[in-house]
Order: C-alpha cells, then structure tokens, then sequence
C-alpha cells in the first residue's frame, strides 16, 4: 500500500491531479491510500513552492503541474 | 499595424450587422469586437514569447537569488521579480513560505506578492495597446514603488512577529535549506516550445473570461455613458473621488486582464488618470478572497496592515497623479 499525498490549496488541478493518480493506480491494480493535503505546514515540511504536489511514502516526486498519466505510472 | 482590427471592427459591425456608426449600441459593438480581437491577437503573441525566454526562469530560482541578495536591493528586486514572474493566488501561500523558510525577509517577500497581480507581461501589453506608453510606464512605475514601499514598511515594523507562529518559527530556523528542485543548466528549443506552449494555454484558460467581461463592461461605458460625464461628476477637483474609486474597488475583484479594457473606457470619458488607477489597482490587489489566503499564515492585525496599506497607498498615488499628471 502506497501512501500517496497530493498537496495544494484545493485549486481545479490538485483535484485533477488527486483524479489521475487514483485512475492510474487502478489501471496498474496497485493499492494506493491518497490524501488532499491543503495545509500551509506540510507544504513547507516538504519544501513546495508550487502546486499541485505530489508525495509519495513520504518522498517528493512531483511539483508545479499536471502529471501525464506515463510518469504517474513510474512512480506506482 | 493595429490598424487592421479597426478595420475588421468597423466592417463586422457597420456592414455586417448593418448597425448606424452614431448609435450608442453600434459605438459600443465596434469597440467590443475591435478590443476583444486585438488582445486575444496581442495576448497570444506576447504569452508565448515571454514564455519562451522565461521558461529558464523559475520560482525556486528567484528564491535563492533574493535569498543570497537580501540587502537594500532585495526590495526592488522582489518587486521587478514579483512583475515578471506570472503567478496565481492560489499558489501565494506556498510562495511565501518557500521565501519565508529561506530566511528572506518577511518585507521582500511581500514585495513579491503585492507587485506580482499589479504587473505582468498580459497587463503591461494591454495597457501599451490600449491606452499608450506613457500611462503603461506611469502605471508600471507606480505599481513597482506601492510593492517596495510596502515591503520596506512592513520590516520596519518587524511584520515578522504577527506572522502565524509555525511561520515565524520556519522564518527564524530556516526549515527548508537544499533545493529538491534539479536545474537543467540549458533547455532545447523544444523543451522550450513545449513549456511556452502549456503556459499560453494554462493562462488564456484562466483570462479570457476576464477579456470578455472586462472588455464588455467597457464596451457599455463607452457607448453608454456620455463623453466627458466623469469629468463634470468625478473630476480631480473632488478631492473624495479618489479614495471612494478605491473603496468601490475592493468588493470588485478582477485580475489586470479584466480591468484594463474598462479602464481605458474610463480614461477616454474624462476620469482623471489618479482616480482610474487608484481604482483599478484596487480592483486587481485588494480583495477579500486573497487575504483569506494569507490569514492562513499570518495573524489578522497582520492582514489589516497590509489591507490599510494597499488602500492608503493607492489613495495617495491617486491624488499625486491627479495633481502632477494633466492630460
């Protein structure tokens, strides 16, 4: 089970970025938890400047955009 | 060159629609399809451009280097960085603590955030198209001095003491030191394309709604309301016009896109350029939405400081130009 952490100020993309994740888990069936983490504090625990954020098992991979569903798929 | 859209207007409304050129509703459907076409024209032009040179410029960027020159300079260069770099409010939280934690000053930072909605490479080429150079540079040259003279303001009363305390805490032991970002030294043409390209598309998906409103409402006044009405009814012999333009402007919340078609409507009927800006920069920098934001990491005597000082600030320039500048 991958803990998964999508940080943002819940702006459109950090929903869609929330929505991405969960799709591509289910293509790929790897069980994932994933939470929308809108509080100023663990932005600045994780360094973000820019939303939407992605963490996942406590490690940052991903900031300031989109993801396409490709890269999303190398970090499950 | 611009001549052209004139053009297409002129023949779309007269001819195509057989409107009469001296009735208010032909005025205002000429200026409403010559406007929206030239900026949507303009804005594509100039987004992808300035992307194109700007994709190597990015926010943690311009964090380290406020961060290693955080000396006098550091509040002129947070407010030309807080023009140039485009940005969205919601990712004005994120910001200030990113510059926060890097132990920037509390008064640069915010140099930043106040210039950043005021200026941008969409509101300085509207305002060139629309109403000239010399407004653009008053406008471009105010709005740089109100994010400065804020920020100097806000150290000078240590603002960092009503700062929320975990970001106070961040601001004095400095949590965040190694960049987790990775710099590419040097960006291929592509790459720069690419970036340039998903930028046009992000910030035309964000304004041009802002386009069509703010270029219709300006289209009404500009058919509607009768030459020189501002200037009997609002003039700059009313010293109170300038600070009710700017309390009208705070309920109102646009960005620059949007207000910048009716502010050139507002110039042409005879409002005094003080009056217009004070009103327009109150429209674009103080509102309701975005001190909720910043409530998030500072306290609310913290908030009303900055709101009094958008709101005095703008009243202040309003009257001065109001003065010095007569057209």
């Amino acid at each position: 089970m991958k803990e998964i952490k999508v940080l943002g100020s819940g702006c459109a993309k950090c929903v869609k970025v929330a929505e991405l994740i969960e799709e591509v888990a289910n293509e790929d069936g790897i069980q994932v938890n994933i939470v929308k983490e809108s509080s100023p504090q663990v932005m600045l625990e994780y360094g973000v400047m820019k939303t939407p954020a992605v963490v996942i098992d406590n490690h940052l991979v991903h900031s300031g955009s989109v993801p396409d569903k490709k890269t999303i798929s190398q970090w499950l | 060159m611009l001549s052209i859209f004139t053009t297409l207007a002129d023949w779309l409304t007269y001819d195509l629609f057989g409107l009469a050129s001296d009735s208010k509703l032909g005025e205002a459907v000429q200026f409403f399809i010559e406007d929206t076409t030239k900026i949507f024209f303009l804005l594509i032009l100039m987004i992808y451009a300035i992307a194109l040179v700007r994709a190597s410029l990015d926010i943690e960027r311009v964090r380290d280097y406020l961060a290693e020159n955080n000396k006098f300079f550091g509040y002129f260069m947070g407010s030309t960085f807080g023009a140039i770099t485009p940005f969205c409010s919601c990712s004005s939280i994120p910001v200030f603590l990113g510059f926060t934690s890097a132990g920037i000053p509390i008064g640069i930072t915010m140099s930043f955030l106040l210039t950043s909605p005021l200026i941008n490479e969409v509101a300085v080429l509207l305002l060139l198209s629309l109403v000239g150079w010399k407004i653009t540079l008053v406008y471009v040259m105010v709005g740089m001095a109100i994010g400065i003279a804020g920020g100097v303001f806000l150290d000078l009363i240590r603002a960092e003491k009503l700062l929320q305390p975990f970001a106070l805490k961040a601001y004095q032991t400095g949590v965040v030191s190694g960049s987790n970002h990775s710099y590419r030294a040097k960006l291929s043409f592509i790459e720069r394309h690419d970036f340039a390209k998903t930028e046009l598309l992000d910030i035309l998906g964000r304004v041009w709604k802002w386009v069509f409103i703010g270029v219709g409402l300006g289209a009404a006044l500009h058919g509607f309301i009768p030459e020189n009405w501002f200037e009997q009814n609002l003039g700059s012999g009313q010293w109170w016009s300038v600070p009710m333009a700017v309390l009208a402007g705070i309920p109102l919340y646009s960005n620059a896109t949007g207000v910048i078609p009716v502010m050139e409507s507002l110039i042409v009927k005879g409002l005094p350029l003080g009056t217009t800006l004070a009103f327009c920069m109150s429209t674009v920098a103080a509102s309701f939405p975005e001190f909720i934001l910043l409530k998030q990491v500072m306290t609310w005597k913290l908030v009303a400081i900055i709101f009094m000082i958008l709101l005095i600030s703008f009243t202040l320039v309003g009257w001065f130009i109001n003065m010095v500048y007569v057209l």
